[in-house]
């Protein structure tokens, strides 16, 4: 298979991007997307030419690392899959492709396709865990918990923090990201005391992190590698009305 | 070298109770004067940096990364061993302690295998705590999953993200402590010396992997917890970052290399389909529970699976390890898989695969259970390959997959270089000769939240703090160290020959593969040590970086990964060549029973090998004698 690609060169956070063409020839169907870029680069570095940044890691669609949006979609055409899993098979020979970093103003560019995310760390760093100490802890069976509800918070858990929810969204909102990880602790008994506080600090430090506010368009739900579902972010809007309306009253 | 073991005396099961009473504190007041940091945020790391700024250290963490969260321990699959006995079904923890040793092969410490079996109940208590979503049975209960060589179960898991959840409670756990200030964290900075002054480890050096800017970092202790070398064979199922360098440079400063050669291959991998590879995807070993491993009985039959009778097909395993059968341990599994295809096999189009098959599974429990069970996986495997596993059979073969060798280091978790701790993967601990499945995410969290920061203490209530020392002395070591680093860096990038980081990291695996694989033998080995050292030399003359290293340059982190891998492959070769006995993992082809079985030998090879770095002349073995004090050494069996 052969490609035409047209991708986001950028050489700082300070410097104003630009696409640049490449073409790529003799790519297997069976190649992942980021095999076909590895490949690419091969060919820059054998013409001294710098190879195109982007990050990676695991390449099998857990890390969260790679963050591609390509031909318009993060983490490209397949539902439910990330850019590392994505296979040059959902690609039509001759085909041409755009490749472009996140783009929301809470991740700017590194370099190329390289964003930082420290601010979805900020989020997690401000209320996304529960108070206990290592050690001092009953035991894992005293409480039982329904499997229904053991269930819903794995669904919930199981966001690999990419970020294409923020990306994919037109207000930069990173509500999914959010509403994930309070429905997983707000669901489980032992995450209870805190929910309150929990809700309240996440959803003010996605604020001030300069993410925008959610109006429902479900851009995120429909690029989320991990398929976690927009029904999460209704119980976050609950979770926040509670606890506002108690901390108004001081309760 | 001196290899003190500091094993504490007295009844096996009493040793870490009492370890830990004798052990001398530090008070909390004084605690908050010490700087640790930790290198590394997987499991280990982040359990490690968290638990010590809980109780008052002053934690710097590092991770090259961009977040703690990605550390390859997030794509751990299957599951964790506890010996919670909560199944009812006879576990204890002598029995995880003794399946640890026999499993390893008879290459551990028992004293360190006990200790973690019996802080493994611990581990679950605290993820639970922590809002880890592990899978549950309708009574609310946790459940249990088998993992091969167990005849219990005892293995708990999150679906086939288990890996995943216990790294992200663990990251909950550290974030907590960086919000509180109690932990620095440096993520996207990579370790490339440590800082040696007056013989004791008492700092990095870091570049910042985005603006190259480096700096050096002091503490009274360094924490290296920065996982395994899987990558030195270039195909494996580790994460793309995953790298020797902080351990090796910690060699090559003087720590002790336990071991290097104990590699563990993983018997369920997709198999390779193409020269463009640049990873092999794990399927977890809880498929063995539902999946039966079998090949045609006839040679080169390329018919479908479907339409190959049950009575021409043989389960191998089933056959030749009738007790454990389809949960024979990994490398016994492995070379089993090896054997077929070599002996011509084999399916699939390069005939390096056996089918993982779930269709008596299926039908004894129907789809929708065994999607619950393995949903993730079955699509994984299912975007890689283009084949439906519900409908035909998976393809499996083995690939490299985890490394028991690492720096040696005593019952504290202390290298042979005072100051200087390892923890998790990146040392040699608790599994011999091959690491039981579910084996590792538990060893990585004992150490980090209930082993390191106990034994910590012991060696820091004798140190005085670093902040309340004059540091001008260490201060002027550390830029020299930083200096050297940066002539390295130059130096890699002046080369300007022709040949990518990348190319001379595939030429290397080829070597590693071929000759340090799953089978070895010594005339192999021996080309093998030639054939790095010619490779190396290429590499000094003729590699290609591009960029500067002022800037965020990826091509340059390569290189400096492949510039110690190239040296440490060697390394691996020459211990792998040393151990005339087959073990675990480590098979010698000299060295076999007449059925193809390892042959082990206790009389001469019961002990850790531990080198010790001479700089430009050859490494030397040191030995540390392994005492059998609980268990009999019988002929590991799982037939
Ligand atoms: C696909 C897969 C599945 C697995 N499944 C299981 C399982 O089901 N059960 C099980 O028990 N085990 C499993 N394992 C093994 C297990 O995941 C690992 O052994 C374990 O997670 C290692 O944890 P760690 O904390 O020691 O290191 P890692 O998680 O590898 O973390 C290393 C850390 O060190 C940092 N680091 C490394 N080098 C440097 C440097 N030079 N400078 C700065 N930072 C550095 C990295 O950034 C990272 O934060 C699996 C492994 C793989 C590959
Ligand atoms: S590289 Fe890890 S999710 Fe894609």
């Amino acid at each position: 298979m052969r490609f035409t690609l047209f991708i986001w060169r950028q050489s700082n956070k300070e410097e104003k991007g630009r696409f640049k063409k490449y073409q790529v020839d003799d790519i297997s169907s069976s190649m992942s997307f980021l095999e076909m870029l590895d490949l690419l680069n091969e060919q820059l570095i054998n013409k001294n030419e710098d190879p195109v940044t982007f990050d990676h890691d695991c390449r099998e669609g857990i890390c969260g690392s790679c963050s591609l949006v390509i031909n318009g979609v993060a983490h490209g055409p397949e539902r439910g899959t990330t850019a590392c899993q994505l296979h040059m098979r959902s690609f039509k020979d001759g085909e041409t492709i755009h490749i472009e970093p996140w783009r929301a103003k809470s991740f700017p560019i590194n370099k190329d396709l390289s964003t930082n995310r420290r601010s979805f760390d900020s989020i997690i760093q401000s209320g996304g865990f529960i108070s206990i100490n290592s050690g001092s802890v009953p035991d894992a069976n005293s409480t039982p918990i329904p499997k229904t509800i053991a269930d819903k918070a794995m669904d919930a858990a199981a966001c690999i923090g990419c970020g294409a929810c923020a990306a994919a969204c037109k207000n930069s909102s990173a509500m999914l990201f959010v509403a994930a990880k309070v429905s997983q602790l707000s669901s489980l008994p032992q995450g209870k005391a805190e929910a309150d506080k929990r809700v309240l600090k996440m959803i003010s430090t996605h604020d001030k992190e300069g993410f925008g506010s959610c109006t429902n368009t479900g851009a995120c739900e429909a690029v989320c590698p991990k398929e976690i579902s927009i029904g999460h972010i209704a119980k976050l809007n609950r979770e926040f009305i509670r606890a506002a309306f108690k901390s108004d009253l001081n309760l | 070298m001196l290899l003190d073991g500091k094993i504490p005396p007295g009844n096996l099961s009493d040793k870490w109770s009492k370890a830990k009473f004798d052990m001398k504190l530090v008070s909390p007041a004084n605690k908050r004067k010490y700087k640790v940091i930790v290198v590394g945020s997987g499991l280990a790391g982040a359990s490690a940096a968290a638990t010590l700024a809980e109780l008052g250290y002053n934690v710097a963490c590092f991770c090259f990364q961009d977040s703690p969260r990605r550390a390859h321990s997030i794509a751990a699959q299957g599951g964790i061993n506890a010996a919670k006995n909560y199944q009812g079904d006879g576990d204890s923890v002598y029995r995880l302690f003794y399946d640890t040793i026999k499993g390893g092969d008879f290459r551990s410490r028992e004293a360190n295998v006990h200790r973690l079996a019996e802080v493994s109940v611990n581990i679950i208590d605290q993820a639970v705590a922590q809002g880890v979503p592990f899978a549950r049975d309708y009574g609310g209960l946790l459940a249990n999953r088998s993992f091969g060589g167990a005849q219990v179960s005892r293995t708990f898991y999150a679906k086939g993200q288990t890996g995943q959840q216990l790294l992200l409670g663990a990251y909950s756990s550290l974030s907590r402590q960086i919000s509180k200030g109690a932990v620095n964290m440096f993520t996207r900075s990579e370790i490339l010396d440590l800082v040696i002054h007056e013989d004791q480890a008492k700092g990095i050096v870091v570049r910042d992997l985005i603006s190259g800017k480096m700096t050096v970092h002091y503490a009274d202790a360094v924490v290296l917890a920065t996982g395994g070398y899987g990558n030195v064979f270039f195909l494996s199922t580790n994460a793309a970052g995953c790298n020797v360098t902080a351990s090796f440079r910690a060699y090559k400063k003087g720590a002790g290399f336990a071991n290097p050669c104990f590699t563990q291959i993983h018997p369920t991998c997709i198999p390779v389909s193409g020269h463009f590879q640049s990873k092999l995807t794990l399927m977890s070993e809880s498929l063995r529970n539902d999946g039966r491993v079998w090949v045609p009985k006839k040679k080169g039959d390329k018919r479908p699976a479907k339409e190959i009778a049950e009575d021409e097909r043989d389960y191998y395993l089933e056959r030749k390890y009738p007790s454990f059968g389809n949960l024979a341990p990994r490398d016994i599994a492995s070379r089993s898989a090896k054997e077929a295809c070599d002996a011509g096999l084999g399916v699939g189009d390069s005939g390096l695969g056996v089918y993982l098959d779930f269709s008596s599974a299926i039908e004894r429990l129907g789809e929708q259970a065994i999607k619950e069970r393995y949903g993730n996986l079955f699509h994984m495997y299912e975007k890689i390959t283009n084949e439906n596993p519900y409908k035909v059979p998976m393809r499996i073969y083995p690939a490299v997959h985890y490394t028991m060798g690492g720096l040696w280091v005593d019952y504290h978790l202390q290298t042979t270089t005072p100051g200087l701790f390892a923890i998790g993967e990146a040392n040699f601990s608790d599994h011999g000769a091959n690491r039981l499945g579910a084996s590792a995410l538990m060893q990585g969290l004992a150490d980090g939240y209930f082993v390191l920061p106990y034994t910590i203490g012991q060696f820091l209530a004798d140190q005085r703090p670093l902040s309340q020392s004059e540091t001008g002395e260490l201060e002027k070591s550390g830029q020299d160290t930083c200096q050297k680093v940066e002539n390295k860096l130059n130096k890699l990038i002046n080369i300007k020959g022709k040949k990518s980081p990348l190319q001379f990291h595939k030429e290397l695996g080829e070597i590693m593969w071929d000759k340090c694989g799953m089978e070895r033998d010594k005339k192999g080995l021996s080309t093998a040590i030639e054939d790095i050292g010619s490779l190396r030399e290429e590499f000094w003359q003729n590699l290609n970086v591009t960029g500067s290293k002022e800037s965020f340059n990826q091509q340059l982190e390569k290189a400096g990964r492949v510039a110690d891998f190239l040296e440490f492959g060697e390394l691996m070769c020459r211990d792998a060549k040393e151990r005339e006995e087959s073990c675990g993992g480590h098979f010698r082809t000299e060295h076999q029973t007449e059925d193809g079985e390892a042959k082990r030998n206790d009389k001469d090879f019961s002990h850790v090998s531990v080198w010790q770095s001479q700089d430009e002349k050859a490494p030397l073995c040191h030995k540390e004698k392994l005492v059998f004090e609980n268990v009999k050494l019988v002929t590991r069996s799982y037939k």
